[in-house]
Formats: structure tokens, sequence, C-alpha cells
């Protein structure tokens, strides 16, 4: 069924047909006929962002803590190039998000016009895919069909740039129908390989699964097949920081995060294993640390839906192209049919090495009663908010380390940080997606003073949709994990990483019309905690914490998994070699 | 397990030292990628190999399908097995990508590439660039009084090897097409 209308109401049509509800935007002279249609309906509901960083973000938080697309709407220009790192985020991050951009008239595309950008050409190296739509015509079908991209396959970002005469013109629309687009990912892994592995895991003697963001990207069905598959084999399991909450951190087979700064027990395991099982993983470089001493003794099976992250990094032996939940079904069917077998004995004795790790206790750290350790504060954050309906996001840097060590996470979707580009000022504007999606859920987004300062400007959309997003910053005064790396590979040059002019953070909040708390004293730390969790409404809670402490575990850039650092203790020693310090 | 002594302030443990580890053979493969003929689509395909670091030896791209608006665009690359594979797989990944071929790997494939070449000379020179082009079955496009063009198509090595015969002779210069190839029989 085709009907006449104008682009702009084209676009909202589409928009609903699609089943979005939410929009994050921020309007300009390029999107105002969108705008207007936008102001003619009920159905969907416009969040008006700060800055449209702040919008794709938002976005994004909305996308990963439901699993939909995520969508956000920006003007032509700097509406544009804003929205920039934070389509490449999503990118990096394989994040379903759908960014429509106004675009100036078609007849002043290429005449330096006011507010014009190359916008496909800008984002065509950080979107899964774009398109300038030139004929309103063909406006419905390219919205419909970015949709399909986003979600389809590895999801991703889109953007759709859509000039303004494109938007004024009045066209066919044409409501979605299944896709007839040429681009349609395998799902189905291929039986051979799903029973070479099943194989592998029927002799398997160390075997662990090492999961990632595809499990989390597959959909709630793929979690729950996980959960059957390492449950019922009893193989431990560890996840890379964007898979957490797939298996529940309280799972009797959970070995905690891996990598750089991962569990001690996950990252030998990995390193000591003889079958690895990469279920949505990437092989990142946090992941493996140095290549060429990566889990050297081990076959490697590797699930994931697109075909150039098989053999990337790592080579594997067992490659298998395919959806993750697709994948899992098999490999638990072609198990069970040959016997449900594995090497018990051999695993009995793997588990009994791993709890010998785990008695390194790697997580243990010094507190204080003087001073709030910063971990302390997310372990009582844990303690005090895990039994609420709760979603977590976070910054980027040590207090994003903090929190996937010492939060768990019992399901998919809870957890939202930026892993891959690793964006400072991800976690605000994440925490109001978030909070869009889920009105009545807890929604926290632990953050450090100087990422959270990135995008502090969305209070304003916190306080105005009454959002009441809870920013829980550990406040260090640094730069905390560039000063980090100062300390152990830059000889101790502190070079600009601490802020000297930090605002008065319950001043602000309060400048914003919301509440501020702050809290310096271990003693009184959950009271404020309570008091964050009881307020109705976005709160910061600045908490000043030890301003030099370390994360750790750690593995350096270019170490191996058995190269771990676990403390302050073990960088000592080099601390006094003042003599190098200046080599 | 060993503690990890890093030596504070030195470069020689520093983060800056890290290098792939990869290091194999380099080897020269033609890849024919058949892509949506939209806007930018040839953009997509050069800022993928730019964007990641691969090489580009030639790249040639016309639409072949006029009604399905199929363009083919045929790429000499070179690069480690691991990074020929990782380039088909990228391409792969490009949503208005249709297919991709491998024409080194995948059978044998004939390689063909036009060139014209000017060459300026008089007397004994400009004879002996005229008997050469006859020998190569290169062919006379233009002519002044001291200067011919030669058109030649063949294989790139049998364009190396004109070209490096015509430059004591007068060679000005060069326009190549880049390789097409298809592969032999069905």
């Amino acid at each position: 069924m085709t009907r006449e209308m104008t682009g702009a109401k084209m676009v909202v049509q589409a928009l609903k047909d699609q089943g979005v509800d939410t929009v994050f935007g921020y309007p300009g002279g390029a999107v105002l006929p969108i705008y207007d249609e936008i102001f003619l309906q009920n159905d969907i509901r416009h969040i008006l962002v700060r800055h449209e960083q702040g919008a794709i973000h938002a976005a994004e938080g909305y996308a990963r803590s439901t699993g939909k697309p995520g969508v956000a709407l920006v003007t032509s220009g700097p509406g544009a190039t804003n929205a920039v790192t934070g389509l490449t985020d999503a990118l990096l991050d394989s994040i379903p998000i759908v960014v429509l951009t106004g675009q100036v008239p078609t007849f002043m595309i290429g005449s330096d016009a006011f507010q014009e950008a190359d916008t496909v050409g800008i984002t065509r190296p950080c979107t899964k895919h774009n398109w300038l739509v030139k004929d309103t015509d063909s406006l419905a079908e390219t919205m419909h069909e970015a949709f399909h991209v986003a979600t389809a396959g590895r999801p991703g970002p889109v953007l759709v740039d859509i000039p303004k005469d494109v938007q004024f013109a009045s066209g066919e629309y044409s409501a979605p129908k299944p896709s007839t687009s040429h681009y349609q990912p395998v799902l189905k892994g291929d039986l051979e390989e799903i029973t070479e592995l099943v194989a592998a895991i029927e002799t398997a003697k160390k075997p662990v699964f090492y999961t990632g963001g595809g499990v989390i990207n597959s959909g709630p069905a793929a979690s729950q097949l996980l959960r059957e598959l390492v449950d019922a084999t009893g193989f431990p399991v560890t996840s890379t920081l964007m898979g957490l909450g797939a298996y529940p951190a309280s799972g009797e087979n959970w070995l905690g995060m891996l990598g750089m700064h991962g569990l001690y027990e996950a990252n030998l395991a990995m390193h000591d294993c003889d079958l690895m099982i990469n279920v949505g993983a990437r092989f990142d470089d946090r992941i493996t640390g140095r290549i060429d001493a990566f889990s050297p003794n081990s076959k490697k099976a590797h699930i994931d839906i697109d075909p150039s992250s098989i053999n990337k990094v790592i080579r594997v032996d067992i490659p298998i192209v395919g959806d993750v939940a697709h994948v899992l079904e098999d490999i638990l069917k072609v198990w069970k049919s040959r016997g449900r077998k594995t090497d018990a004995a051999a695993v009995k004795q793997w588990q009994a090495q791993i709890s010998d790790w785990r008695k390194v206790n790697c997580l243990a750290f010094t507190n204080s009663e003087k001073t709030i350790k910063p971990q302390y504060a997310v372990q009582r954050l844990e303690e005090l908010t895990k039994n609420h309906d709760r979603y977590i996001t976070t910054e980027v840097g040590q207090h994003q380390m903090w929190a996937a060590q010492y939060l768990g996470f019992e399901d998919p979707n809870r957890w939202m940080t930026s892993g891959g580009l690793g964006t400072m000022g991800y976690g605000f504007p994440a925490s109001i997606g978030a909070q869009m999606a889920h009105p009545d859920a807890l929604v926290i987004n632990v953050a450090g003073e100087a990422s959270w300062l990135m995008n502090m400007q969305e209070m304003g959309t916190a306080v105005q949709y009454r959002l009441p997003v809870k920013q829980f910053i550990l406040n260090n005064e640094r730069l905390g994990m560039v000063r980090q790396w100062q300390e152990l590979l830059h000889g101790e040059r502190y070079s600009h990483s601490w802020s000297e002019a930090l605002p008065d953070f319950v001043k602000l909040a309060e400048a914003f019309g919301a509440k501020g708390i702050l809290c310096s004293d271990p003693a009184d730390l959950d009271d404020a905690i309570m008091e964050m969790i009881n307020y109705d409404g976005p709160v910061i809670f600045d908490c000043l914490v030890e301003k030099h402490e370390n994360c750790f575990p750690m593995i350096p850039s270019g170490k191996a998994h058995n190269e771990m650092l676990l403390g302050e203790a073990e960088t000592q020693g080099v601390i006094d070699s003042k003599g190098s310090v200046l080599v | 397990m060993s503690a990890l002594h890093i030596k504070k302030g030195s470069t020689r443990h520093s983060a800056y030292n890290l290098r792939p580890t990869f290091s194999d053979v380099q080897e020269r493969h033609t890849i024919a990628v058949l892509v949506e003929n939209e806007p930018g689509v040839l953009a997509r395909v050069i800022g993928l190999f730019s964007g990641r670091g691969y090489n580009i030896e030639s790249l040639t791209v016309a639409e072949v399908d006029h009604t399905g608006h199929l363009s083919r665009i045929t790429i000499v690359t070179t690069g480690t097995p691991q990074v020929i594979e990782q380039i088909k797989a990228q391409l792969g990944r490009i949503v208005t990508v249709h297919d991709v071929h491998d024409l080194t790997v995948e059978g044998d494939a004939v390689e063909r590439e036009l060139a014209i070449i000017k060459v300026v000379g008089e007397g004994d020179k400009r004879v002996e660039a005229l008997r050469l082009a006859d020998i190569f079955r290169a062919n006379v496009v233009d002519s002044t009084l001291n200067s011919f063009i030669f058109e030649i198509t063949g294989a790139p090595d049998k364009i190396d090897a004109f070209a490096d015969l015509m430059r004591p002779l007068g060679l000005v210069e060069v326009a190549r097409t880049g390789v097409a190839a298809l592969l032999r029989g069905e």
C-alpha cells in the first residue's frame, strides 16, 4: 500500500512503522520540516538533548538496554559532525542505532552552503552504512532499509542524510515489507564445524568459554543457551567487558572478566586452557595482551556472525560463522545427541586449579578508614543496589574497570559501557537513554569526574524530563587511568593528568535543579548512597576518593596473560630507580 | 608467575615498542568485487583500503550490468596471506558489495591491461621505437613528426616490459587502465 505524503511526514511514519517510541535529537535549520511533523503527533517521544553527541550516546544507551535500535535526529553541518564520536563508538561496540541528519537542499549541495558538511563522506568510515537520499520517492524504502541494516547480522550504526527539499517534497510512502535487501547475513553455523567443536568439548581437559558482546547482541535467547551449555558441561566461563551479564556473576562457573584489568583466575585460565571457545568476542588487544604469547597451548574455536572477525588477530582452529543463539542451539543439539559427554574427571581437576588461582584474591585492596577507596565505594554501591531493578552505565577509565570488577551482573542488557572506542563522556547520556527506556528502574552512571565533565550539559536533559539518573562520580581530581600509565610507563611524569579547577559538584547539581551529595568519609558512604537511591530525581554524587589508587590486576600493554601485575608491591623496586627516569 | 618489572621512564620497556608479530611472504592477488553502482561505493572500497592500511597496486571500475546497476571493481593488491584474507572479508562486509572473488586462488584468470605510451624522439630512436612496437603488437594511435602514442594491451608484465624498452628511446608519459580480469573456463 502506498500513500502520498511529504518527506518529513514519511520520516515520522517510517519511525512509527519500525516500532520506534523514542527519538533523541536536537533541531536545526535543515531538519525543521521533520520537527514540524514531530510536533503534530504524539506516538513518538522526542527527547531534547543538549549536544548532539549526547543524542547518539543516549540512543546507544536505549539500544543496549532494550535490544532495539536507538534513534537520533540531528541537523546538518555541526549537528552531523557532533554525531561522529557516537557513531564511531556504536560501530566499535556493534550497537544498532539509526541516525537521521538534515542536509542542505539538493540544489545547494556542494556550494559550501550555511551548515553544509559532506555528512555521508565524513561518516562513511564510522557507520556500518549510510545513505544520502536525493529523491522523496526513495525515502521510505531507504528508512526501512536503514533499520534492516542496523539490526541484521553484526549490528551497527547507520545514517540517513536527508536534504531539506526532500523533506518538503511529496512522494509515495511504502510501508515496511519483508526485506528484499541483498544484505542477509548468514545466521546458521556450518554443521561440520559445529560437530568438530562438539568433539573438542567432549575431550577437553582444560576448557574455557570466552564470551563477548556478541552474546548480548544476539538477544536474550543467546544468554539462556549460553547458561544452559556452560552449566551442562561444567566448563568455566569468562567474559569481555562488553559481554558482562550474559552469564550471571553469581553462577558457579563464573570466572569474572578477563583482559587487561581482568581477574587473575580468568586470565590464567585463558593462558593455560587446552580448549578456548570464543562466543561472540573478537580477540581485542585489551583481551589478548601479547599476541605471540596468547594462550599458547589451546585449540581455539570462534563463533562470530562477522566473517572478518575470524583470523583477524588470532588464528583459530574451528571457525564458526553464524549468530550466537543459532550456533549455541546447534551445539547443544549435537552435543546432547552424542550423549552429553565431557571429560568430567579432567574438568574437575581443572576447576580445582582455578580454585587455587582464585585464592590469590586478586581484587583485594587495602582499605582505609580515613579516605574512601574507589574500590570500596563501588563495593558498597554493589551491596546497596544489587537487589534493585538496576542498569549501570560508565564513563571510561579506572572507575570503569572497578565497576566491571566489583559490580555483579545477573542479566544481559544491564551494563552499558564504551568498550571498543573508550569514549569519555559516554556514560551520562547513555544513562539518560537507559532511563528513558526503563522509567522505573534504578539507572546509575559510575563515572570519573573528568569523563563526566565531557558531557555534563546533559544535566539539563535529565532535569527537563525528570529522569532520576544517578551520577555516581568517583572523584580523584585526576585522569586516573592516564595518571596510572604515566606512573608505570612514563617515569611518573604526570603530564596534564589532573584538574586544578573542578566545579563544586553539589552546587553544580543545584544550579541545574538537581540534587547534589558530597561524601568524603568512608563512615558516611552507606547513608549517602542510600540517600542517592531514595531521592526521586537526578543526583550528582560527588564521591571524593583516594587520589593515587591504581587499578589492578593489570596486564601492561604488550605483555602476556601470565605476566599480570597484581598490586603495588609488584611495581615496587622500580619506583626507586630514579636513574632511569630521564632516559 | 614471574612478576613483570617495568623500568620506569625507560623507552626500552615502553608501550611504544609494540610490533605486530605477523610476518609472512607478501603475495599479489587480483580481487574482483561486484558492487551496487550507488554514489560513494568506490569511496567505500578505497576508504577501506586506506583506513586499514592495505595496498592497492591497481584498481579498475566500471558498470558492467546496466539493468541491475552493478559495477565490477578489479583490485590488484599485495599482502601476507592473512592480510589478503582480511581484505576479502572486509570487502564482503560492505553492505553494497554483492560478491568478492579472489581470482588468484579461484583458478586460472586472464588478466589484461591497456596502456597508452607517449614516446618522443627523432632519427634512429624513432625507427627503433616503431620496430619494437611492432614486435609487442602495440598500435600507433597518434603521431607527430617527433612523437608517437602507442596503445598496447596485455598482461601487466608485458606492458612493464614494453615501457622499460621505450624508456631509453624517449618515453615521456604513460597512462595505464589497471587490470581487468576474468576467470578462465566456465
